[in-house]
C-alpha cells in the first residue's frame, strides 16, 4: 500500500481505525457474558464517561485538576433533586444535569484560570471540599450524610424500566457514553482539541502565535464540566441514590488514578483505566480493603516513575520499539 | 510613511532596577534593522515589551500606527506581529507539520473550531507543507520535533514565524545555538524574507549583521547609544567602546 | 457579657492551640515545597508516624512523653532522608502531575501500613502527668496541655525564624529558595541541602503529629483527613515563608473553631471560600514571594 503524504496523513487522523470499535463490542458482549454483573457494568460506564471529561482538561490541556468531582456531584445531585421534585424524564434531566455542571464549570474556570500551577490545584481542591460541606450541610435538599433518598425516575424513551437487575440501566449509560465518546472524540481531532495540545506543550509559544489561551482553556473547562456533570447524573438516574461521595476528594482522586493507568491525553486511557480499576477494587476490596489500598498505592508509584503514559503508554513505546526493529 | 513599528518612550523597571529606559524607536515598512548591545543591554528585555510578554512601564507601543501599548499578546499577533526567541519555543511532542499548522490555523482564524475536522483544515496543512518544503525541512515533516537536531529545530521556529504572514517581524538571535555548518540555510532565509516585511533582527554576530541590516541600532544598558547606517555604526568609537569594553572584561 | 466574653477567650485559646500543631506539621511542608517546588502532598504521613511512634513508644514500653517524641524525631527524619534520596529526588524535574500521584501512592501505602499494624481505631494519648491539670484565668479554664503547646509553637517560630535568618544553613536554604540555579552556582550544594531541609521538615511534622495527638488523633486515615488544612496553611501562608504559615494557621485554627462551635450549620464552609479568596486576590499567598 503506498504511504500517505505527510498532508494526507495528517487530514485523514481522524478517521475510524478498527479497533477502536472493540470497546463497544467488549461492552455489548459483556451484557451477555455476565448478566450478574451488570451494575459493576454501569458504574464502569459512569466512569469511563467522567475519566473522558477529566482527560480533557487534563491530558489535552494539562491543567492539573484534584476538584473534577465538583462537577460530577453537582450533576448527580441535580439529577437527583429533580428526580425528587417531580421531574422524572431522565433523559431531560440528564441535559439539565449537564447544563448546570457547565455553568458551575464556567464560572469557576472563569475564575481560576488565572492561576496556574499550586495555586490552581489549591483552588480545584478548595472547590469540590466546598461543595462537599455544602451539600453534607444542606441536608434539606440533599439528603446531607444520609445521602439523597426518594427518587423516582421514569422509564426511558417511556418504555424502558429501570429494573432491578440493572439491565435498562446497562444500556442506557452504556448509550450515553456512547454520546458522549462521539462528542469527545469529534472535539479532540477538531483545531480546537489541536489546539489544546499546543496550550500543553507550550504556552508560551501558543500566545506567540496569538491564541487566546484563556478563552480555549475556560471553554474546554465548562465543556469537561458538562460531560462530568452528565456522567454524575447518569450515576444517580441509575442507582437511583445520590450519596456525598459524589463530589468527594476520594472521587476525584480515583478518577485521576483510572486515567494516569490507562494512559493521559489519548483518548482512550479512559476506557482502559476505568475497567481496569473498577474491576480490580471490586474483585479485591472487598476481600481485603488494607491489602487493596497499598497494592494501589504501590502501583501508583510505580506508574509514575516507571510507566508515565500508562498502559497506554507503554504499549506505544512497545509497538515503536517493534516498528524499529522490523526496520 | 507611518512606521510598520514604534515605540514613544518606552520604559520599564523591576522595582528600582530600570531596564528599559526611555526607549523612542521606529521601525520602517520594508526595513532591515539590527538592534546589537552587549549582553544584559535590555534587547531580548525589548523584544518582550514589544510582544507584550512584559508589560511596560510606562510609554507607548504602536503598530502600523495603531496604539497597542494595552493589547494583550494575541491581540498583537492577530495585528501582524510575529517573532522568534532565542531559545526555540516549540511544540516538542508534536510532528514538525503540527507544530507548523497551529501557527497558520491561528493566523486563519480556525484554531477555534471545534467541529470541522477536513475542510477548511486541509487548506491549512498545505500551506504548512509549503512553508516547509520552502525551508527545506519537508522530508521531516512528520518526525516528533523533539527528534531534529538544534539547527533543524531552529528551521522550525523561524517556519512557525513565517507562517503567520507577519508585517513584523523580530528575530531574536536567529542563528544562536546553530552550529556554523547549518546557519547557512538560516542567513539565506533571511536574505530572502519579503521586501514588504519588517524585520528587526537581534544579533551579536557581526558579519551577520552587517551582510543583512541597513540600519542598525546600539543598545546599551537599556537605554539607545546610538543609531544609523552600518558604516556609521562600524566607525564611531563609543560602540567600539561599549563591546572593547566587554571583551575586556570578559 | 460573661458567658459571651468567655465563650470568646475559649475559642480563642483552643483554637490557637489547634493552630499551633497545625503550624509545626505545615512549616517543614512550606520550607521544602518553595525549596524544592515539589508538590508533597504526603507530608501528613510523616506526621502520623510521628504521632504511631510517640504514641507507642509511651503506651507500649512507658517511654517518658519527652523522649518519646525526640525518639520519634530523629526516626521519622532518618526514615525521610533515606525516601527523599531514593524516590523524591527522581521526580524534581518531573512535572506537577507525577508529584501529585506520587505521593498520594504513598499516603495510600502508608494508610494501609498503619491500620496494618495498628488497627482502624484512634491511638490513646495519654497526657504526661505534670499536664494533667487545669489552668484558671477568672472564669475560664483549659487544660494545661494545651497551654502547653500553645506556648511551644510559639517558640517554636520564634527559634525558626532565627535559625532560617541567622544562621549558616538557614541563608543557605533562603538562598537556595530564592534562586536554585543561582545558589548551585555558588557553590551550594542543593542536592544534600534539600535532603537535610527534607529531613528538617519531617522531624517537625512528626513533632507536631506527636503533640498534637491529643488535637489531631492518631489514627490510619490521617494524612488523607487533614491534607487539605496542611495545604492551606501553606498555600494561604506562602510557599518557603516561616512566618506566613504561622499566621495562617492561626487564621485558619481560630476560624475553624469558631466556625464549627458557633455556626456547625455551615460547618468548615466558609473556611474553603476564604481561603479561594486569599489565593484569588494573592495567589502567592499572605507572605509568597511573588
Amino acid at each position: 500500500m503506498k504511504k500517505l503524504s505527510p498532508i494526507d496523513a495528517m487530514v485523514r487522523s481522524h478517521r475510524l481505525r478498527w479497533w477502536e470499535a472493540l470497546p463497544w463490542l467488549a461492552a455489548v458482549a459483556g451484557y451477555f457474558l455476565y448478566p450478574d454483573h451488570l451494575a459493576l457494568g454501569n458504574q464502569i460506564f459512569v466512569a469511563v464517561l467522567f475519566a473522558l471529561s477529566l482527560d480533557l482538561i487534563l491530558g489535552y490541556a494539562g491543567i492539573v485538576t484534584l476538584g473534577h468531582a465538583a462537577f460530577f456531584g453537582v450533576g448527580a445531585y441535580t439529577a437527583g433533586i429533580l428526580a425528587v421534585h417531580g421531574w422524572h424524564e431522565p433523559m431531560t434531566a440528564l441535559v439539565v444535569a449537564g447544563a448546570i455542571a457547565g455553568v458551575v464549570g464556567l464560572i469557576s474556570g472563569l475564575i481560576i484560570l488565572r492561576t496556574h500551577g499550586l495555586t490552581l490545584l489549591m483552588l480545584t481542591l478548595a472547590i469540590v471540599f466546598m461543595l462537599e460541606e455544602l451539600a453534607n450541610k444542606a441536608s434539606w435538599l440533599t439528603g446531607g450524610a444520609d445521602g439523597l433518598q426518594g427518587m423516582s425516575v421514569a422509564p426511558v424513551f417511556g418504555a424502558f424500566r429501570f429494573d432491578m437487575f440493572g439491565r435498562t440501566a446497562y444500556w442506557y449509560s452504556l448509550g450515553v457514553l456512547f454520546v458522549g465518546w462521539v462528542f469527545m472524540r469529534i472535539l479532540v481531532h477538531s483545531p480546537f482539541g489541536r489546539s489544546l495540545t499546543g496550550i500543553r506543550e507550550n504556552v508560551v509559544r501558543m500566545h506567540a502565535i496569538g491564541t487566546p489561551v484563556r478563552k480555549r482553556l475556560v471553554t474546554a473547562y465548562a465543556i469537561s464540566a458538562v460531560i462530568a456533570g452528565v456522567a454524575g447524573g447518569v450515576l444517580a438516574q441509575t442507582t437511583q441514590f445520590v450519596g456525598l461521595n459524589v463530589v468527594s476528594f476520594e472521587r476525584s482522586g480515583a478518577i485521576l488514578i483510572m486515567l494516569i493507568f490507562g494512559g493521559v491525553g489519548r483518548l482512550y486511557g479512559a476506557f482502559l483505566g476505568a475497567p481496569i480499576y473498577m474491576i480490580a477494587e471490586d474483585e479485591l476490596a472487598k476481600s481485603d480493603p488494607v491489602y487493596w489500598f497499598f497494592w494501589l498505592g504501590l502501583l501508583l508509584v510505580l506508574v509514575v516513575m516507571f510507566a508515565r503514559g500508562g498502559v497506554l503508554g507503554v504499549g506505544e513505546q512497545a509497538l515503536r520499539y517493534l516498528r524499529r526493529k522490523r526496520s | 510613511m507611518t512606521p510598520a513599528l514604534e515605540t514613544r518612550g518606552l520604559q520599564k523597571s523591576f522595582g528600582a532596577l530600570r531596564v528599559a529606559q526611555d526607549i523612542n524607536f521606529a521601525l520602517e515598512v520594508g526595513a532591515r534593522h539590527a538592534l546589537i548591545g552587549p549582553n544584559g543591554a535590555g534587547k531580548t528585555t525589548f523584544i518582550n515589551l514589544i510582544t507584550g510578554r512584559l508589560k511596560a512601564s510606562s510609554g507607548r507601543i504602536m503598530l502600523g500606527g495603531e496604539d497597542v501599548t494595552s493589547l494583550t499578546q494575541e491581540a498583537r499577533v492577530k495585528r501582524g506581529l510575529g517573532r522568534t526567541f532565542q531559545i526555540n519555543q516549540l511544540f516538542k511532542g508534536l510532528s514538525v507539520l503540527e507544530n507548523v499548522t497551529l501557527a497558520i490555523g491561528e493566523r486563519e482564524g480556525v484554531a477555534g473550531d471545534m467541529f470541522r475536522v477536513a475542510g477548511s483544515h486541509r487548506a491549512v496543512v498545505e500551506e504548512a507543507y509549503a512553508l516547509l518544503e520552502r525551508l527545506r525541512i519537508a522530508d521531516e515533516a512528520e518526525r516528533t520535533l523533539r527528534e531534529l537536531p538544534y539547527g533543524r529545530q531552529r528551521l522550525v521556529e523561524i517556519a512557525i514565524a513565517l507562517g503567520l504572514r507577519p508585517k513584523v517581524l523580530l528575530l531574536d538571535e536567529p542563528a544562536a545555538g546553530v552550529p556554523s555548518t547549518e546557519s547557512a540555510i538560516i542567513l539565506d532565509i533571511i536574505d530572502q524574507l519579503p521586501a514588504e516585511i519588517a524585520v528587526l533582527i537581534i544579533e551579536h554576530d557581526m558579519d551577520l549583521v552587517f551582510r543583512f541590516a541597513k540600519r542598525i541600532t546600539v543598545l546599551v544598558q537599556g537605554a539607545i547609544l546610538l543609531e544609523g547606517a552600518p558604516a556609521e555604526i562600524a566607525a564611531d568609537p563609543r560602540v567600539r567602546e561599549v563591546y572593547l569594553g566587554e571583551r575586556q572584561h570578559g | 457579657m460573661d458567658q459571651v466574653l468567655s465563650s470568646i477567650v475559649s475559642i480563642l485559646f483552643h483554637g490557637t492551640a489547634y493552630a499551633m500543631i497545625l503550624y509545626i506539621v505545615s512549616v517543614g511542608l512550606s520550607v521544602t515545597m518553595g525549596l524544592m517546588g515539589f508538590a508533597n502532598l504526603a507530608h501528613g504521613v510523616f506526621a502520623m508516624a510521628g504521632g504511631y511512634v510517640t504514641v507507642t513508644l509511651m503506651n507500649g514500653y512507658g517511654v517518658p512523653f519527652a523522649l518519646a517524641l525526640l525518639i520519634a524525631c530523629i526516626v521519622v527524619a532518618a526514615v525521610s532522608a533515606v525516601l527523599e534520596r531514593m524516590l523524591y529526588s527522581r521526580l524534581y524535574s518531573a512535572g506537577e502531575l507525577e508529584q501529585v500521584l506520587f505521593t498520594i501512592g504513598l499516603i495510600f501505602m502508608a494508610t494501609a501500613a498503619a491500620k496494618f499494624v495498628w488497627g482502624p481505631l484512634p491511638q490513646r494519648m495519654t497526657v504526661p502527668a505534670i499536664f494533667r491539670t487545669e489552668l484558671t484565668f477568672g472564669t475560664v479554664t483549659f487544660p494545661a496541655y494545651r497551654g502547653f503547646i500553645l506556648i511551644a509553637g510559639f517558640v517554636l517560630v520564634a527559634l525558626l525564624w532565627l535559625a532560617i535568618e541567622r544562621t549558616n544553613f538557614g541563608a543557605r536554604i533562603r538562598a537556595a529558595v530564592d534562586n536554585r540555579r543561582m545558589a548551585q552556582s555558588l557553590g551550594i550544594n542543593t542536592g544534600l541541602l534539600f535532603t537535610m531541609t527534607f529531613a528538617l521538615g519531617s522531624a517537625l511534622a512528626a513533632l507536631g503529629g506527636g503533640l498534637g495527638a491529643e488535637i489531631l488523633a492518631i489514627n490510619p486515615g490521617y494524612a488523607f483527613e487533614h491534607l487539605v488544612y496542611f495545604l492551606i496553611v501553606v498555600a494561604v501562608g506562602g510557599l518557603g515563608s516561616i512566618r506566613g504559615p504561622f499566621f495562617a494557621a492561626l487564621l485558619l485554627g481560630i476560624s475553624d473553631f469558631a466556625c464549627k462551635y458557633l455556626i456547625p450549620e455551615f460547618g468548615a464552609f466558609f473556611i474553603y471560600v476564604a481561603t479561594f479568596a486569599v489565593l484569588l486576590w494573592r495567589p502567592q499567598g499572605l507572605f509568597g514571594r511573588a
